[in-house]
């Protein structure tokens, strides 16, 4: 037994230093300005949890090269990740990363339990296989639930959602199961017996956790991503309970809060329950039947005027302000860098080109601000759906890129829509509107959308980023 | 006292210097009015009208001038009018006494009081309200984008129609002073594209405030000639200024001109070459036409087609309008009586210490007192430019809801206070300690996160998805504890548990902090 470099207070000490920076870290994202350091601070606090563990008295001087030789290989990995990544595949990658969170929690569940060294008794012993429990509970659903968002977001598994009969039945079953098996594990008397218990849980956990997701739609991914992020942080604070640790605990609780505030703000955007988004089946589902089948609901009436990319530069260079609506398809088609360009043009023609965005455009939250970003778009002219949904009025054209739902008019005119009540951005109130899209087809919540029949409205049908690169020609010359 | 309303009698001359609405006014301010027989006619303004208001009606010129104390009148005297005037009589209307020299002298001779309305200081904020020169050049403006669009064979507003695409007109406004402004205000509220210029750039903002879009000259002077007005600017940048006109001339279907400059024939802007590069069918008003006119083609008083443009040189524009610039110039007047009367008993006082009653009054009892001297030069005003910061919303929504009712709160309360009251009898005071961290740790995030702007939201995930890689910890302590080796613990299996731990937290660590930190460095200004 090896003498730590540190004493067991000096590690308590440096935790506490590490949870202040963290929380420094998430205060410094209230602003791009400040944004940079918050993530410096975040990186500073991570790296003296770390050395304090492992220079602390509860690593062994060997255990070093372990740890150091892991540490390499998943940072290998990690930055590579993250250097290639592009920007549009931004709500995979987290989703990904959301899944190894889970994973980990579970390892080290399993670990903790098997681990004989350390000895509760009474009622200690109980919540320390209560939290073992509900620890890798929460770990397996976040590790399988990520997994099913991760296919989904890359197009891998199809973004209808699945719907098995008796849905909310077979979650309430897997549910009591698990509690019995629950109570069948704190009351095993040593490790073998409760392996059992333990090993059926994971599986059901990881089973429900794919179930769960699966039955999400497209459009509530951003729901499920930012509740996947709540899950991987009380994942990590069970992991504190189970070893004790207050920084664990603290930053778990920072990470949960996070995401369930994300999920909030999501759902809020939707005009949707929280539970009814994790019941899912967003549109075609939960037995109510799609309006247009029983054909009480107004159908839109009236043509769509079509636009070729020529006239689309025809009106954007009369106009005096424009906003741009952009939404999935702009990611899908990888659009962004075309329409900053058209932005740059519109703008030194004394255009005042602004961007609306609806908090759930895009496949996670804030997805749509990333990738203009991206596109070096600069954030001042970049607004949220509260700060300029009340402009459209004033505003001679509202172009929108790829998306659907977001803009539909049907939320505030239909009660009858499925989307009724969801706050939308009011784009038919711009003098003239243009819908970019592929086609007719509906989007995620298979609503029809009046606004393609309005009159002021016109429809510029094509690829995303082909259609632009016309316009940006026509524009230039 | 009484104030005389005479009909006007310059040819063409359709408005009259008070109306019924006025009178009314006048009358509670304890003067008595008279209206010559007929002199609202032309206005649409009948006599009954005006008897109904209050006035008197004087069956001639003789009868009316000879019983008024006061005498309200648009355009300058003419001689015959002079003829009637007496001793101690005061004129108020327009009279220009820089172009009417003669003028001065017979009104002088008469020894009357003459207040120019065309004098005021403008500059004085409280004698807005009676700038008729102001509301004219507001009428005249507005009225010049009526007989353009008259002229104008097309539609001012671009539209899609389902015979097809019109293209708005292009509106060039030469000279952005009141009456520029208001044409631009009309042919901008018609649906054109308009387009402004005026040597003092300070306009640029009302150009844009009202629709158009300001048109710099290649050049830079300052061209404020004081008390509001243009001034003679160098040849460099006339040169520069020709050929910022011969391009908007070539663009523009329609031109209207209000370039003066007090006291000097009004500058030729637009040259007959200009007007032949025109398109057929295009449109000039040249609201200067009576000082020369702006155009070279111009015919003051007329509308004449040259070179397949119609070139409008109407000098009555107000008048051309003559209800509501009588209205409008009536309502000065008012103001100024008002300012002449302050005791409300229907006599006047000429106060020549008030500053812009001194501006106004040109020929005091028979003694001309024009030109007044220069007011105290006004402090410039500062550019109130910088617009109060729209107040920032806090928190993004966070608290806009409804407080909870009582009842709901009670209930939350109620059912929180029995979870806690079962955790304080069951719990191990160890846990309770962590307990305490977490519930506060959660608060803490609350607060923090809902400071997040929703456009870092994705930033905020991949941080908060990296720094829940702390969970490595407890790998990290797993992996080879003091205590490994003692009471049969697997030490193996736990280790390799624990690097598989490490190595997945670690791709996530690295991973999330590099990508975020990668997303942060796109978002610039």
């Amino acid at each position: 037994m090896s003498q730590s470099l540190i004493s067991s207070s000096l590690a308590s000490v440096a935790y506490v230093g590490a949870a202040i920076l963290f929380i420094l870290s998430l205060g410094g994202l209230s602003h791009p300005e400040t944004s940079r350091r918050g993530n410096l601070y975040g990186m500073v606090g991570m790296a003296l949890a770390v050395l304090a563990t492992i220079v602390g008295p509860r690593v062994a001087a060997a255990g070093a090269p372990w740890i150091i030789a892991a540490l390499v290989i998943g940072g290998g990995v990690g930055v590579y990740a993250a250097k290639t990544v592009k920007m549009t595949q931004m709500p995979e990658l987290v989703a990904l990363m959301h899944s190894l969170v889970g994973l980990a929690a579970c390892l080290v569940g399993f670990a903790s339990y098997v681990d004989t060294s350390v000895q509760f008794a009474g009622a200690e012993k109980t919540i320390h296989e209560v939290e073992i429990y509900v620890g890798i509970l929460i770990g397996a659903v976040t590790f399988s639930g990520s997994l099913i968002a991760f296919g989904k977001l890359n197009g891998k598994i199809g973004g209808k959602p699945l719907l098995l009969p008796a849905r909310h039945w077979l979650n309430l079953a897997a549910l009591l199961v698990v509690i019995w098996f629950g109570g069948e594990f704190v009351s095993a008397h040593d490790a073998q017996s409760g392996m059992t218990p333990l090993i059926v849980m994971t599986a059901i956990a990881l089973l429900f956790g794919v179930h769960m997701v699966m039955a999400i739609g497209g459009a509530d991914m951003p729901v499920v991503v930012s509740m996947l992020n709540s899950y991987s942080g009380w994942a990590a604070a069970a992991t504190g309970f189970m070893l004790n640790n207050d920084l664990l605990i603290v930053t778990g609780a920072l990470v949960g809060s996070s995401g369930a505030i994300l999920s909030y703000i999501m759902c809020n955007a939707m005009n949707r329950n929280f539970i009814s988004v994790i019941a899912g089946g967003f549109g075609s589902g939960a037995g109510a039947p799609a309006p247009k089948a029983d054909g009480a609901a107004a159908e839109p009436q009236g043509e769509v005027a079509p636009v070729s990319a020529v006239e689309t530069a025809e009106l954007l260079r009369d106009a005096k302000s424009v906003i741009i609506v952009p939404g999935y398809g702009m990611a899908v088609a990888q659009a962004q860098h075309t329409v900053n360009d058209i932005v740059k043009n519109l703008r030194e023609r004394g255009v005042t080109v602004r961007f609306a965005i609806h908090p759930v455009a895009g496949r996670m939250p804030g997805h749509m601000n990333v990738l203009l970003a991206e596109a070096k778009v600069p954030y001042d002219i970049v607004m949220e759906m509260d700060e300029i949904n009340e402009d459209f009025g004033d505003t001679d054209v509202a172009m929108v890129i790829g998306a659907n739902d977001i803009v539909n008019p049907a939320a505030q005119d239909d009660p009858t829509s499925p989307i009724a009540g969801m706050p939308v951005l009011e784009v038919w109130k711009a003098r003239t509107s243009i819908v970019m899209k592929r086609s007719m087809a509906s989007g995620y919540a298979g609503v029809d959308n009046p606004l393609f029949y309005k009159e002021n409205n016109r429809m510029l049908f094509g690829d995303a980023k082909k259609m632009l690169d016309e316009v940006l020609v026509d524009l230039e010359h | 006292m009484r104030i005389g309303v005479p009909r006007e009698i310059f040819p063409g001359e359709k408005r009259v210097a008070t109306v019924p609405d006025v009178v009314t006014k006048l009358v509670k301010l304890g003067f008595e009015v008279s209206v010559e027989k007929g002199a609202g006619e032309q206005a649409d303004l009948s006599d009954d009208a005006y008897v109904q208001a209050g006035a008197g009606i004087a069956s001639g010129a003789s009868e009316l001038w000879s019983g008024a104390d006061i005498v309200f009148k648009v355009r300058p005297p003419a001689p015959e009018e002079v003829a009637h005037m007496r001793e101690g009589q005061t004129l108020i209307g327009f009279v220009w006494p820089a172009q009417h020299p003669e003028l001065m002298q017979q009104l002088a001779a008469k020894k009357v009081t003459v207040l120019s309305i065309d004098c005021l200081p403008r500059t004085l904020s409280r004698a807005q309200k009676m700038d008729a020169l102001t509301s004219m050049a507001g009428v005249s403006g507005y009225r010049a984008v009526v007989e353009a669009a008259n002229a104008f064979g097309r539609f001012f507003n671009g539209q899609i129609t389902a015979a097809g695409k019109v293209p708005p007109a292009k509106v060039f406004i030469a000279g952005a002073g009141v009456a520029g402004l208001a044409a631009i205000g009309a042919a901008a509220s018609l649906g054109a594209i308009v387009r402004a210029n005026d040597t003092r750039a300070e306009v640029a903002d009302q150009v844009v405030s009202l629709g158009g879009e300001f048109v710099k000259v290649d050049y830079e002077e300052e061209g404020s000639g004081g008390g509001g007005y243009a001034k003679v600017m160098s040849e460099g940048f006339q040169a520069a200024q020709r050929e910022m006109y011969a391009q908007q001339a070539k663009e523009c279907d329609i031109i209207i001109t209000t370039a003066l400059i007090p006291g000097k024939p009004a500058p030729k802007l637009i040259t007959a070459e200009m007007v032949k590069s025109m398109k057929p069918g295009s449109v000039i008003v040249d609201m200067a036409a009576e000082q020369g006119g702006n155009c070279e083609l111009t015919e003051p008083g007329q509308a004449v087609v040259k070179h397949g443009v119609t070139i409008v040189g109407y000098t009555d524009l107000a008048s051309r309008m003559a209800r509501q610039s009588s209205t409008l110039y009536g309502t000065n007047l008012f103001r100024l009586a008002e300012e002449l009367c302050k005791t409300k008993d229907g006599i006047i006082n000429v106060n020549m210490q008030d500053d812009a009653i001194r501006g106004l009054t040109v020929i005091k009892d028979g003694e001309i007192t024009w030109p007044a001297p220069p007011l105290a030069a006004a402090a410039p005003k500062p550019a109130a430019k910088a617009a109060p910061m729209a107040e920032k919303k806090g928190g993004h929504g966070h608290g806009s809801s409804e407080p909870m009712s009582a009842g709901t709160l009670a209930g939350v309360f109620g059912v929180g206070a029995l979870v806690f009251w079962a955790m304080g009898t069951y719990a191990p005071a160890a846990f309770l300690g962590h307990f305490t961290v977490f519930v506060l740790a959660c608060f803490i995030g609350y607060m923090v996160v809902w400071n997040v702007t929703p456009s870092l939201h994705t930033p905020l995930m991949s941080v908060t998805n990296a720094i829940s890689s702390i969970i490595v910890i407890g790998a990290l302590v797993q992996i080879l504890p003091p205590e490994a080796g003692t009471n049969g613990r697997p030490d193996q299996l736990i280790q390799w548990l624990a690097f598989a731990g490490i190595v997945l937290t670690a791709i996530n660590m690295f991973g999330g902090f590099a990508v975020t930190r990668r997303m942060l460095a796109m978002f610039r200004k």
